[in-house]
């Protein structure tokens, strides 16, 4: 990379791939003890942390990147709801069992294809991560396709409830591919990743899935937005004040 | 939103690690999942998140046929008094290894 003058790109970069793990490790992590199953527990626990580990090495670089001495702890815990670059999809609330898989259907989809591209990013330090977090991701992908074609072709019960969980997460699809300057000044120097060029790869697989699952593919009525703004649904206050709670009301505590 | 229950327990499914090349398949538990494609990724994600292994089968517990408690006796104890059955009574030349 041509480091000084992409530096504070590629930070800002980082914290959103970043926000994008932490925040739906955190979504995830609030099954366990919750889910239908004690064997979903793991999984959902197992998925959570392959994401809580992208986080904490993309934070870390971000902080890095950034020059200004913040921590992966820093950066987690001590901002504020608008500071973060998530995009909303991460932060749906989790719903039923169908909202979240159709959650993790529609993200990890997407960011399979993003960090396949990002393997061969010139960052070596993003291209690393995304090469050890593509194998991870694929399995994400594997565990929610199973999902959505078990309860969408399941009871007209699940397949109802499956349809819900579509209809309640695809206002947040079209957010995941709006490239922004700093994406496409990224992607042009071989850094980042243009995120409108997974939107076809993406479609294909999502409607492979939803057709063999008997789903519909919904019409957004509404779409959102600003996430990389730092804009972010209501669901995320309460998100962020759990997170944050324990390193707030004890800063540099530690085990 | 009314939560209708599911009567049916899912199945049973027994799960065999291999640690490693070489190694045959080891009885490590079981759990529940309702069809084998869903046993095998639960057998992941339980008995090999810490790399426990390279290799997985999972097998319907119901189809495993097992000796009863009630034939113990004829099953095992004539074994028992028959020292001869062991390679025991060789003399074993010290230059041999790994016996």
């Amino acid at each position: 990379m041509s480091d000084t003058l992409l530096a504070p790109d590629v930070a800002t970069y980082a914290l959103r791939l970043g926000d994008d793990a932490l925040v739906l490790a955190q979504r995830l992590g609030e099954w366990v003890a919750n889910a239908p199953q004690l064997e979903e527990d793991v999984a959902l626990a197992n998925i959570a942390l392959d994401l809580l580990g992208q986080a904490r090495s993309l934070l870390t670089y971000a902080g890095a990147s950034e020059g200004q001495g913040r921590t992966e702890d820093d950066l987690a815990f001590l901002r504020d709801e608008r500071a973060f670059v998530n995009v909303t999809m991460v932060e749906i609330a989790n719903g039923d069992f169908g909202v979240t898989m159709a959650r993790q259907l529609c993200f990890s989809t997407y960011q399979l294809g993003l960090y396949d591209v990002l393997r061969a990013s010139s960052d070596e330090t993003l291209a690393g991560v995304a090469g050890k977090a593509v194998k991870e991701v694929a399995y994400h992908r594997d565990h929610a396709t199973q999902w959505v074609l078990r309860l969408g072709d399941g009871t007209d019960e699940s397949h109802n409830r499956m349809q819900a969980g579509l209809e309640r997460v695809w206002p947040h699809v079209d957010e995941l591919f709006e490239a922004d300057d700093l994406e496409r000044r990224l992607s042009a120097t071989g850094v980042g990743v243009d995120t409108s060029t997974l939107r076809a790869p993406w479609d294909a697989y999502v409607d492979g899935v939803l057709a063999r699952a008997g789903l519909t593919r919904p019409d957004a009525s509404w779409l959102a937005a600003g996430g990389r703004r730092g804009l972010h649904t209501e669901a995320f206050g309460h998100l962020l004040a759990e997170m944050q709670h324990l390193h707030r009301s004890h800063p540099g505590a530690s085990w | 939103m009314s939560e209708p229950r599911s009567t049916q327990e899912w199945p049973l499914w027994e799960v065999f690690v291999r640690a490693r090349r070489g190694l045959s398949h080891q009885h490590v538990g079981s759990l529940h999942a309702p069809d084998a494609t869903m046993a095998l990724r639960n057998a992941r994600d339980i008995y090999t998140r810490r790399s426990e292994g390279v290799s997985l089968w999972v097998v319907p517990a119901a189809a495993i046929v097992a000796s009863s408690p009630d034939e113990k006796d004829e099953f095992f104890d004539p074994a028992g008094d028959k020292a001869y059955r062991h390679p025991t009574f060789y003399d074993i030349p010290d230059e041999v290894q790994h016996l």
